[in-house]
């Protein structure tokens, strides 16, 4: 039965992406970028990834289409009608598609026990984290413990974008004075999404705090949560207009919060050299081991957490802000 | 080959078919946020592929359940590297968004041809 199921949700995304690309309206395709990634998010939970599908529906279905739609308002909603045909593109990619296709036979089956992938480091993940770390969500623990460094390294891309994007949307305008416009109301004046809105957020900001703090336990960790409570602050403004989100939490908060998570990560990582270990290697950090990891990977992924949400309500504020310019 | 053993590679052609969606759209539109729609569905299509591989029969979720010996688990390695990609993926997203918006400033246009005329 849930073969079926997977079947019509795979075929319903090559569907979903050929009605975005063939959409000449902007805003048409956006929105069905969010169905997109939703459709991705059940496949990816369907395929026994509960944790990538959490941050697919948060971060693509969410966060994404936010910050395209905010694109599409300081631009423009239709694509001008292209006057020549694209021959030679259609058919080189469907040449491509095809030799694809024709190298999928020469890989292991899906859910095949005996593939590669799963020979190598993977078992090993799954044989120690119990003696290592003792946390039940092995996805965890590779990310904060095992893979500390990619998730470091990760970290401070996301921090190197925010910073990227508030450079290039930091300066004025060019022939047009930096005088505000009265700020944009939001949906204030109707009444249902405000309603509904209104008794969502809370809700919203406390599955993200429980997803942060439920990580170790559960699907979750600092990367969801960021861009779950990012989603929630994002609806606030988009109800109550951009000024009030502002006011609730002001840029140099979201700026703190971007600084300080990288920092954090970091500092944990140097305390556990400080300590007498290696970089990232938190069994230093207490006197038993496994509660040293422990206590690492709960600081590290509080630290991820500051970090992705501040960087995701920082380049909203960034895109909403100069949308209110005249 | 038995039915249901091609259906095991149905994923794999999902993944080849919006992959070359996402390329088609990039290389062949004219406007830069299409191209950018479509760049997000060619790192949709590799993330599913990455998450297909994940996969163990008769697996579930690797979080491990206290006292129980046999079961088995699908691999975390996949999805640990999806996750952090997902969520770089929407900030160089957002940063290409920002350099488009950009570009309109300058150009009053976000076709790619009329900026290549306006230079």
């Amino acid at each position: 039965m849930i073969i079926v199921f997977a079947l019509f949700l795979l075929t319903l995304l090559v569907i979903t992406a050929l009605a975005i690309v063939r959409s000449e309206n902007l805003f048409v395709s956006v929105m069905l970028l969010s169905i997109f990634s939703l459709l991705m998010a059940a496949n990816f939970f369907i395929l026994d990834a509960a944790d990538v599908a959490l941050t697919e529906a948060a971060v693509g279905a969410g966060v994404t289409t936010v910050i395209f739609l905010s694109a599409l308002a300081l631009t423009t909603e239709r694509e001008k009608q292209q006057a020549t045909a694209q021959h030679v593109a259609l058919g080189s990619v469907c040449i491509l598609a095809a030799l694809i296709i024709y190298a999928t036979f020469d890989k292991p089956r899906l859910g095949d026990p005996e593939a590669p992938v799963h020979q190598h480091v993977a078992p090993w993940y799954l044989e120690m984290t119990p003696e290592h770390i003792d946390i039940p969500n092995v996805v965890t623990a590779v990310l904060g413990s095992y893979r500390g460094y990619d998730t470091l390294g990760e970290v401070f891309v996301v921090f190197t974008a925010c910073i990227g994007v508030l450079f290039i949307l930091g300066v004025r305008p060019p022939e047009q004075s930096a005088k505000r416009t009265a700020e944009s109301g939001g949906l204030r004046h109707h009444l249902i999404p405000q309603v509904v809105g209104r008794l969502l957020i809370p809700f919203i900001i406390l599955f993200g705090l429980y997803v942060q703090f439920h990580g170790e336990y559960g699907p979750g960790g600092g990367f969801q949560a960021g861009a779950i409570i990012a989603t929630g602050v994002i609806l606030y403004a988009l109800l109550e207009g951009e000024g009030a989100a502002l006011a609730a939490i002001p840029r140099p908060v979201l700026l703190g919060l971007v600084v300080g998570g990288a920092l954090l990560f970091g500092a944990v990582g140097i305390a556990c050299m400080l300590m007498g270990g290696a970089f990232l290697d938190y069994s230093v950090l207490s006197a038993d081991p496994v509660l040293g990891q422990q206590l690492g990977i709960i600081i590290i992924e509080a630290g991820v957490g500051m970090a992705v949400c501040g960087a995701l309500l920082s380049i909203f504020h960034a895109f909403a802000a100069r949308e209110s310019q005249p | 080959m038995k039915l249901l053993e091609l259906l095991g590679y149905y994923n794999y052609w999902v993944f080849a078919i919006t992959l070359m969606i996402g390329l088609y759209t990039v290389i062949s539109k004219d406007n830069l946020i299409k191209k950018l729609i479509g760049l997000s569905i060619f790192q949709s299509a590799v993330f599913l592929m990455y998450i297909t591989m994940d996969k163990v029969e008769g697996g579930t979720a690797p979080i491990l359940k206290a006292g129980v010996e046999d079961q088995i688990y699908s691999n975390p390695l996949p999805q640990v590297l999806i996750l952090t990609a997902i969520v770089v993926g929407v900030s160089t997203l957002a940063l290409g968004l920002a350099i488009i918006v950009r570009i309109n400033e300058c150009y009053g246009t976000i076709e790619e041809h009329e900026i290549l005329d306006a230079d």
